[in-house]
């Protein structure tokens, strides 16, 4: 047992930190998020051929690195700090692993390398129920001879207004629940496919809506087994979830060390305000909520990787998932929050970052559920003595 | 990163939980799950039965080196030990205090004869030790103790007075190691020293403080020229604070993975209730117990991190500097919730006059895990001035 970084993984984090600290700077994340396609072209581009970051988790003989999902949380721990403003997390965490999870071999060895090559990617899964688990698919799929045809809309749908490639779900007819689920990859310039930006409280994160007409797919498209798909996308879910969790803690992170150096300058009363004690503590118990929140999420990194590789403990997965995200949920927006509190009037200000981070804070608790649904779901086979999946 | 326990740890586990088994059991069945805070005053001769027990097995102080008769155990494999030994539902350690605070201490500070006298009793859970730190004007101010040591150049011994507080479990101790003032004119942490004193002399009065529990756990002892050795004192006079703060180091351990499988066991214990009393519908309820248990298994996951930082120096990382605001406060939350999910039946006592159930006495009882040890406050400002740098408190 060895919780800790090995050096290449701390190389790996340090080296997306000195990185972002030179493209993702504030001014570099308000020109990104005040676009409708929320991210800079060419910072993507660099990101995918000097940096190699969307072939992270990719294995080698699809043109990956072959490395682990800690070393992915790592980064978008990295990420979430600086507000990073990237098709990354649809591409890698949604997406890629989509595809790692449920594609057959040719469709892997079809679209990774262009993922590799820097092609951008989403899940498609969320009608506008509200839901999260299996009852969010609310897309309608038919077959008409060798063929599948979709219809309905998706909501929420990170980056899905730009992404060149998509993994959608789709249920059978009249089905309910796990039920009846299937996974389709598709470009998504498909007919029949019209996509249309949602504009969003926290800009850093975009999100859209996808109406698909009759969109007419052949076999190839389809992973997995037809209407057998639920427990592969129950993984994606709790692979994507982790990741988020990743991104929130960083931001946790810098919601604390942004306020503790706002701290440590302002004067009032003829002294520093950090060296009230009323504002001490509250220092404190962020310092308490990050480090505990990063404590989860490698935790549950660890898990992912136990579960890419077949271990014994992937069977934690879902619980894994469940307590990362219900613990950094709370304590990213717990952060953000005492961090405008703190920073007093400039607080609320368009200019200090902190309202950005308190803004991301929400959207990624929101996202993938938030702290008291992954908190019933856990409940559940605590209580009820259900499984998790 | 890597969760597993290699094939020779699991080896170990398996060795453990064996000699558990086939050890605890018997005469000793009546102590499974008994002591530990609330219920630290029951089955005293039994459990101090088991400490002899525990050490013919040689499974005292497993983590001190091979030279003072521990097993050198490695961090995972004293991990393994108090997982399986909480697992088994071992009782509270009565040995506690000397194995996992005094002995370490001695072995990083003490004089080699120190060594030789102190650390085999403790070893065979003969010598019972406990901690007199607090006074009444000393508490979280701990700098600020007015027992004094004074050295009797003529019988060539200390003699210490002053009075000690809140000192649990010195109605059962043999020794006592106590800070005490070796310069009357010093003020603050310097001018102390660190005193290894024997209880059962003239000079120790120990008078019992009833808790808001009903018992007795932790007792006033006052020093009248209390007697104790010339040898007796860890490092040079002046150089107490010092032995002192190196100890409160190691409180911060392997230990509190034992404790957390206490925990666990009280979590259970709730969802035990909470199922069969059908608190488990109510939806409130429910986000507390998943709470709870969210809070309970980062508190591991903390607890990994921080053993894989190697803290077995003494010196605390950033984020060891949590670890006690963290579990107080998960646990006194923990007694909350569990009056909370027994309803009206949380009233009810199992006997007359004030015989608490486990779950009252628990939730009484974590009402001082927040304040012993260093108060929540004091973690803060530590946690403040430490971690993050922020000014120090002014002093008074
Ligand atoms: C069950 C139990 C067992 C114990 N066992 C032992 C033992 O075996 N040996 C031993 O030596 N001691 C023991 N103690 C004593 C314990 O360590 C002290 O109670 C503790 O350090 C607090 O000191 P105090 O009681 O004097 O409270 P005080 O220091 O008077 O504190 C009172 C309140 O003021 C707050 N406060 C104090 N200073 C500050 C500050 N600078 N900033 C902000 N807030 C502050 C505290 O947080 C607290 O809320 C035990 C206590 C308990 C409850």
């Amino acid at each position: 047992m060895e919780f800790k970084f090995s050096e290449e993984q701390l190389m790996i984090r340090d080296t997306a930190d000195a990185f972002l600290a030179e493209v993702s700077t504030s001014a570099a994340v308000r020109e990104a998020m005040a676009t409708e396609l929320g991210y800079d072209p060419m910072l993507w581009q660099r990101m995918c051929e000097e940096m190699f970051w969307p072939a992270i988790h990719i294995p080698e003989q699809f043109g990956g690195m072959g490395l682990g999902y800690v070393e992915l949380v790592a980064m978008q721990e990295q990420m979430g700090r600086y507000l990073l403003c990237a098709p990354f997390y649809a591409t890698v965490c949604l997406a890629t692993n989509a595809l790692l999870v449920a594609a057959s071999e040719q469709q892997k060895a079809r679209y990774l390398p262009a993922i590799v090559s820097g092609t951008t990617a989403t899940l498609a899964y969320t009608g506008s129920n509200g839901q999260w688990d299996a009852d969010a698919v609310e897309a309608i799929c038919t077959r008409e001879g060798e063929n599948y045809v979709i219809s309905g809309n998706y909501r929420f749908v990170p980056d899905g207004h730009s992404a060149q490639l998509l993994v959608v779900a789709a249920r059978e007819p009249g089905t309910r629940g796990e039920e009846g689920i299937s996974l389709f990859v598709l470009p998504a310039d498909c007919p029949g496919i019209s996509r249309h930006w949602l504009p969003t409280m926290d800009q850093t994160r975009k999100q859209a809506r996808l109406d698909f007409d009759k969109v007419t797919l052949d076999a190839s498209a389809l992973m997995g087994e037809v209407g057998q798909a639920w427990p592969q996308l129950a993984q994606i879910i709790d692979l994507a979830t982790i990741a988020i969790a990743g991104d929130q803690v960083g931001g946790a992170q810098q919601s604390l060390d942004s306020t503790v150096a706002y701290l440590k300058e302002r004067v009032q009363f003829g002294r520093k305000i950090a060296s009230y004690q009323a504002v001490k503590h509250k220092a404190a118990d962020m310092m308490l909520k990050v480090e505990a929140a990063r404590s989860a999420i490698y935790y549950a990194a660890c898990i992912a990787d136990e579960f890419f590789q077949g271990g014994e403990l992937s069977v934690e997965l879902p619980e894994a998932a469940s307590i990362a995200k219900a613990y950094c949920s709370d304590a990213y927006f717990h952060n953000a929050g005492t961090g405008i509190q703190l920073h007093g009037g400039v607080g609320f200000t368009a200019e200090y970052d902190i309202q950005l981070y308190f803004k991301r804070a929400k959207s990624t608790e929101t996202f993938l559920g938030n702290a008291s649904y992954h908190r019933e779901r856990l409940a559940r086979t605590l209580l009820d003595g259900s499984d998790l999946l | 990163m890597k969760l597993r326990f290699s094939a020779q740890d699991e080896q170990f586990r398996a060795e453990v939980a064996t000699w558990l088994e086939q050890n605890l059991g018997g005469e000793f069945e009546e102590i499974r799950g008994r002591g530990g805070p609330g219920d630290e005053h029951m089955l005293v001769e039994e459990r101090k039965a088991w400490e002899r027990k525990l050490h013919q097995g040689g499974w005292t102080c497993i983590g001190w080196p091979a030279e003072y008769g521990g097993r050198n155990a490695t961090i995972e494999q004293q991990v393994i030990f108090n997982e399986e030994y909480a697992r088994a539902r071992g009782p509270g350690r009565m040995g506690h205090i000397g194995e996992t605070l005094l002995g370490p201490t001695l072995i990083a500070f003490g004089s080699e004869g120190q060594k030789q006298r102190f650390l085999p009793p403790i070893l065979r859970g003969e010598e019972l030790w406990c901690q007199g730190y607090s006074e009444p004007s000393a508490g979280s101010d701990l700098a600020n103790v007015k027992t004094r040591a004074r050295f009797d150049e003529e019988a060539g011994r200390w003699l210490i007075t002053g009075q000690k507080v809140w000192t649990s479990l010195a109605h059962e101790s043999h020794y006592c190691f106590v800070i005490a003032r070796v310069d009357p004119q010093s003020v603050g942490h310097r001018g102390l020293g660190f005193f290894l004193i024997a209880m059962n002399q003239p000079g120790v009065t120990v008078r019992p403080i009833e808790q808001l529990t009903g018992t007795c756990e932790f007792n006033e002892v006052f020093f009248d020229d209390a007697v104790c050795g010339p040898d007796d004192i860890v490092g040079a006079p002046g150089d107490g604070w010092k032995v002192a703060m190196g100890l409160l180091g190691f409180e911060r351990g392997v230990s509190t993975l034992g404790q957390q499988m206490l925990f666990n066991n009280e979590l259970d214990e709730i969802i035990r209730i909470a199922r069969s009393n059908g608190a488990a519908r109510d939806p409130v309820i429910r986000q507390r117990i998943a709470d709870a248990h969210v809070g309970l298994r980062i508190m591991r996951f903390n607890s990994m991190r921080m053993l894989s930082g190697g803290t077995s120096d003494g010196s605390l990382q950033k984020e060891a500097m949590i670890y006690k605001l963290y579990w107080s406060t998960w646990h006194r939350n923990l007694g909350k919730l569990a009056m909370d999910v027994l309803g009206p039946e949380s009233e009810i006592l199992d006997s007359g006059p004030y015989g608490l159930s486990r779950m009252q006495s628990m939730y009484l009882f974590t009402r001082s895990d927040t304040i012993y040890g260093g108060t929540n406050q004091i973690q803060r400002n530590i946690i403040a001035e430490r971690a993050l740098g922020m000014p120090r408190e002014p002093r008074g």
